[in-house]
């Protein structure tokens, strides 16, 4: 399949164009740090920019995405479980097709090369479940950097396996042991690190958080997702989808899968978070459904926070969406109503993962299992003619051990 | 005039430099906040700065992320720390009191709101870490209308550029930052700092403190001969931390006394220099 994108994409009358020159959508985003970091985002911000205009630059990205990553992924028709439902026809981006599994390595592909690019010889990376953990001491295995990841002590008892899997591929791994021990922070410790040894270290950031550029940056190089199902959807469908619909936990695969399609005023954008055990239960980890805007890990936007602003300890069945904040442009998304948000429950994301592996053979990650679910709530109240497409961020080998637990199953 | 300029100015006439202690209000617990002013106070603080512990502490090292975790364990929270000075401003009207924290529990009361609470309670200035002057526009007007000062950081990694921008914005003083890195950090290099002093005096005239690495009074005392202020954080926050709760205030008061002999030290340095 060609896979150039047309230059001359349909676009609604208003262009979208954000962030701003300072980082900012709307109110959120921004540069909430410390002097100490101002610098080295600076020099980020420009070396960037330069990488941006590089034509040498993206056509290296390009061949890499094509030739390591394995890039374009597919889109799938889900006909079986369509069938099933009764309802609009489900379609899958394949991101579980990628080398490393899932979304991930298109965003420290595109960072790592931008870390060469300003000469750092090391970069740093939290991580949660280990997926961006993983994608990253891959890339720095990939180009001989070496690789430090920050894990909370929670996180490295519950995902031994990729704990293992970054330390095979040559990775230093430092439990975290401050403050929840998840994933907020291991950020809070990466982000330390790199104010101590910013003149030899590029801090890649696995989602679209962070202070500016990093909301921008991260979603630039996840919407190659969007920019090949702006291609792909025309060719296997006849048209572009009604909805499409992603899992939101920091919001780096949602971000890659909206950001082309904003321009299509007729194409709805719903991000999917992770309702926990119930919004009401407050364990939950729906930061935009339920949370209240706020200041967190260097940008403005919505955060799960107590009465005297506080972050509070979140949950979810899935580790990758277990974040307390998330990506500024959906904060700006939600409120100027460009995106809408929902939550589904651990229970309705297991259930979903189980119906996908079952109908179509493909087991999904649990993250994007809360995608699906909400695709499989939505596709019986549709005519057989509306079309979702659900981003499939990752694949569900690491969520073997949780899901056979939950089923009440021991190895 | 303001207790922060007053404090200068007094010091400035004395060829002193101020000794600031830090401490995270409601470390062990906030039962022992005011307790922890007295002592820091009679053992010669020019100006007190108490951190408002936040569960995410980005800029800090361990020491200080501990104080946080052991006051927010705690209960200590922000309207708690405004009651504590208010309540502290009733026997002395003349120490300066500083908040230092994060933007999060500021935002959350609302910065209106929490200025005129602020106000109301006697604190004299305010430094959040992650309010940048790029993101502080209405954060300063805010306090202005409180009368509190804003209170900014510099770094050794600060342009000529980012230096005028804090000068413009910064009232009560500046903190430079001495070290790349969190607080807690190694020791400084006085050398270096003098230089980037050198540099940022050229362009204001707002004073100027160093802190982040201070930890032995002879740095202390060496510091003091050409910075305006010395903020001592973490070895305090140390020494808080290995005492009894009931000893806590006691022991900084005592740790502070010797960081105070090292700085009066200074005062012949500075004539002579
Ligand atoms: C497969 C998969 N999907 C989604 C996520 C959530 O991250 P984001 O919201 O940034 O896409 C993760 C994070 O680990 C993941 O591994």
């Amino acid at each position: 399949m060609q896979m150039r994108v047309p230059v001359a994409e349909p676009r609604s009358p208003e262009t979208y164009d954000l962030p701003d020159a300072t980082g900012h959508f709307g109110p959120y985003g921004g540069t909430f740090v410390g002097e100490t970091l101002q610098a080295a985002l600076q020099e980020l911000r420009e070396a960037y920019d330069a990488c941006r205009k590089d034509v040498a630059f993206q056509d290296e990205l390009a061949y890499e995405l094509e030739h390591y990553v394995g890039r374009p992924s597919p889109v799938y028709h889900a006909k079986r479980l369509s069938d099933d439902l009764g309802g609009a026809q489900i379609y899958l981006k394949r991101e579980d097709l990628n080398h490393t599994g899932a979304h991930k390595v298109n965003n420290t592909m595109g960072q790592a090369l931008v870390a060469r690019r300003m000469g750092k010889p090391r970069v740093i990376a939290e991580t949660g479940a280990g997926q961006h953990g993983v994608a990253t001491a891959t890339v720095a295995a990939r180009y001989g950097m070496e690789c430090v990841v920050y894990m909370g002590t929670e996180d490295v008892a519950r995902q031994a396996q990729n704990v293992y899997r970054m330390k095979l591929l040559g990775a230093t791994v430092i439990p975290v042991s401050s403050g929840s021990r998840t994933l907020k922070d291991a950020l809070n410790e990466a982000m330390r690190d790199w104010v101590t040894n910013v003149a030899n270290t590029f801090y890649i950031i696995g989602t679209v958080a962070g202070p500016h550029p990093y909301p921008m940056m991260v979603r630039d190089f996840n919407s190659v997702v969007g920019k090949e199902c702006l291609v792909q959807m025309p060719a296997l469908a006849g048209r572009q989808p009604d909805y499409v619909l992603a899992c939101v936990g920091g919001g780096s695969n949602a971000m890659g899968i909206f950001y082309p399609y904003i321009p299509h005023a007729g194409v709805k954008l719903v991000g999917v978070e992770a309702g926990g055990l119930g919004i009401a239960t407050g364990k939950h980890a729906a930061t935009l459904s339920a949370g209240t805007p706020g200041v967190l890990h260097g940008n403005r936007t919505y955060l799960m926070q107590d009465a005297d602003g506080q972050i509070l300890e979140t949950h979810s069945i899935s580790a990758g969406l277990d974040y307390p904040g998330v990506g500024p442009e959906h904060a700006w998304l939600k409120d100027c109503g460009r995106a809408s948000y929902v939550s589904v429950t651990d229970d309705e994301a297991l259930a979903a993962f189980h119906a996908l592996c079952r109908t179509e053979g493909i087991i999904p990650a649990l993250e994007s299992s809360h995608a699906v679910a909400h695709a499989m709530k939505m596709a019986p109240a549709l005519g057989r003619d509306r079309i979702l497409l659900v981003n499939l961020s990752g694949r569900g080998d690491k969520d073997m051990h949780t899901v056979a637990k939950a089923s009440g199953i021991v190895f | 005039m303001s207790r922060i300029a007053a404090t200068f100015e007094r010091l400035r006439a004395g060829r002193r430099a101020a000794l600031v202690p830090f401490v995270t209000a409601g470390d062990p617990t906030p039962a022992h906040t005011i307790a922890m002013l007295r002592a820091l106070v009679a053992n010669g603080a020019d100006v007190v700065e108490l951190g408002v512990p936040f569960s995410d502490p980005m800029a800090d090292g361990p020491t200080i992320q501990r104080a946080s975790e052991r006051a927010l364990r705690a209960g200590t929270g922000l309207a708690m720390i405004l009651d504590a000075v208010k309540q502290y401003r009733r026997e002395d009207d003349r120490t300066p009191i500083v908040l230092m924290g994060y933007a999060n529990p500021v935002e959350h009361m609302g910065i209106a709101s929490f200025a005129s609470r602020a106000k109301d309670s006697g604190v004299d200035g305010v430094l959040i870490v992650d309010y940048p002057p790029e993101e502080s526009g209405a954060w300063v007007q805010a306090l202005a209308g409180a009368g509190i000062d804003p209170i900014f950081l510099l770094a050794p990694t600060s342009s000529e550029a980012r230096i005028d921008l804090v000068s413009r914005m910064a009232k009560g003083y500046i903190y430079y930052v001495s070290l790349k890195g969190v607080t807690g950090s190694a020791h400084i290099d006085t050398a270096d700092v003098e230089r980037m002093l050198a540099r940022i005096r050229a362009r204001t005239a707002v004073p100027v403190g160093v802190g982040f690495g201070i930890r032995d009074p002879q740095t202390a005392r060496a510091i003091a001969r050409f910075a305006d202020a010395v903020v001592i954080g973490s070895r305090i926050v140390e020494e808080i931390e290995r005492a009894e709760p009931d000893q806590a205030a006691a022991r900084a008061g005592a740790l502070l006394a010797e960081f105070r002999a090292g700085i009066d030290a200074a005062v012949g340095d500075r004539a002579a220099a």
